[in-house]
């Protein structure tokens, strides 16, 4: 039987320290989800000093675009999406405080520097379970860009959602390179 | 002439976007059960026990498998004694995306300009391919795609000497640069010959083969089961965790081409591997 970490929203950093990769969590909280669009917009906030729609520090993004939750459902399905694609604006988005990230795929070399530097952790959840996974998630709500629809920045609490320590805070990584 | 009324294809293509995209394949899902049987990684188990009990819940709860409904993309075969009546077939396509990716609470992951980017908030417009056959039948195959597999997919001009080792090469080789982003287990769709685009063409349209269909061709279906034997001996495995279920099945097909050339494109499908056929 595998041992499973229970981590509660916000991080504690020092919580993120004892994280190591391979490590199966249950997370309990609030999360925000923001994919492609939502951090471009993020990026010109903070290009413009404007201050963003949420505060970063200690929290978890989630890079997911879920369906629309169907009458009665609280969310429709809510998978992740290739986090690769944001890796050209998560080191600054690190350095707002951002603990952590929950995506799918492999990070670039950028990331993990930034990751090591600001002590931050990034979980993998099973690409494709969206149905499963909207299980776990209590309440949801639009909190910024509601005009980019799916792709807008919503507020979640989840309930043990169920994720693997893909890359932990000293950088050591999970998926091992295949490409080489 | 056999008339089909316009109306009849858009709640035909409004059923299909909504089955296809809430209820996993049969032969898909077998493929999966069998690659959790014969699964020695701890971590590839969990993954892909995850993943039957997620298209279980879907299922059930008529909820999309994946969030991702994709870009959804039609192959469809007119036939010559065939005349639709009310909107064109096009019209009538888009209306039934239209219709069921709305009523069906499924994702619009459509943006109107890949420079602008803004979302047409209806999924349209579909990619649709035709192609004209015999008879007074209208046959519409349906495989929404999502883009965490599509953007790992890759097309190259390869020289006819490279030949099929050449091909094997590329394909192994674009599915470790893959490694776990495009949600593995994945389903291979190599198209070979023609020209660029047909090439292209041929991958996407292997996509929509059952994964149990043995290839018609006695030396392309020695070659699928060659590389995707391959492919299981990365240890890729489920989700990119580590395994040897990496794939599920490799799908070629092949086209005439030029003296000069010998195109190779390789479309990667995630474990969803989501198709659906209709006949009118």
């Amino acid at each position: 039987m595998k041992n499973i970490v229970k981590l509660t929203t916000p991080l504690d950093p020092n919580r993120i320290e004892t994280l190591r990769c391979g490590d199966f969590v249950e997370i309990t909280g609030t999360i925000y989800t923001a994919r492609d669009a939502a951090h471009k917009r993020m990026k010109e906030m903070l290009e413009k000093n404007m201050s963003l729609p949420f505060d970063l520090s200690g929290q978890i993004i989630y890079y997911a675009g879920p369906c629309p939750a169907k009458p009665g459902q609280v969310i429709g399905s809510i998978g992740p999406t290739t986090s690769g694609r944001m890796d050209v604006y998560t080191p600054l988005l690190l350095k707002q405080g951002l603990a952590g990230m929950i995506g799918k795929g492999k990070r670039s070399q950028e990331v993990i520097d930034a990751m090591i530097r600001y002590k931050s952790v990034y979980f993998g959840a099973t690409g494709g379970a969206g149905a499963l996974i909207s299980k776990c998630v209590k309440k949801a709500e639009v909190i910024a860009f509601d005009d980019l629809g799916t792709e807008a920045i919503r507020r979640l609490y989840v309930e043990d959602l169920p994720v693997i320590v893909l890359i932990d805070c000293k950088g050591n990584k999970l998926y091992k390179e295949f490409d080489k | 002439m056999r008339v089909i009324q316009d109306t009849v294809v858009i709640a035909a293509v409004e059923k299909m976007c909504i089955e296809a995209n809430c209820h996993l394949c049969e032969d898909v899902k077998s493929a999966i059960e069998k690659g959790r049987k014969e699964e020695t990684s701890p971590i590839g188990q969990y993954i892909l026990d995850q993943l039957i009990e997620n298209a279980e819940i879907a299922d059930s709860c008529n909820m999309p498998i994946c969030q991702d409904t994709g870009m959804a993309v039609f192959f469809v075969e007119v036939g010559n004694k065939v005349l639709i009546e009310g909107r064109n077939l096009t019209e009538a396509i888009n209306e039934g995306v239209r219709r069921g990716y709305t009523q069906g609470f499924l994702r619009k992951s459509v943006v109107a300009d890949p420079f602008f980017r803004e979302n047409t908030k209806d999924n349209t417009p579909a990619v649709i391919h035709y192609e004209f056959t015999e008879g007074d039948r209208l046959k519409i195959t349906f495989a929404p795609k999502g883009f965490g597999s599509e953007n790992m997919s890759r097309l190259k001009m390869l020289n006819p000497s490279d030949g099929m080792e050449g091909v094997k090469e590329f394909v192994i080789d674009t599915v470790l640069k893959a490694g776990p982003n495009p949600c593995p287990p994945i389903v291979v769709g190599v198209g070979i010959g023609g020209t660029m685009e047909m090439a292209a063409l041929l991958a996407k349209k292997a996509l929509t083969k059952p994964i149990h269909e043995k290839n018609p061709v006695e030396y392309l279906d020695r070659m699928e089961n060659e590389i995707l034997e391959k492919i299981n001996e990365t240890g890729i495995g489920p989700g990119g965790l580590g395994g040897k279920t990496t794939a599920l099945c490799v799908r070629i097909l092949v086209y005439p081409t030029h003296i000069a050339g010998l195109p190779v494109a390789v479309n990667i499908n995630c474990h969803a591997a989501r198709h659906a056929e209709v006949v009118i």
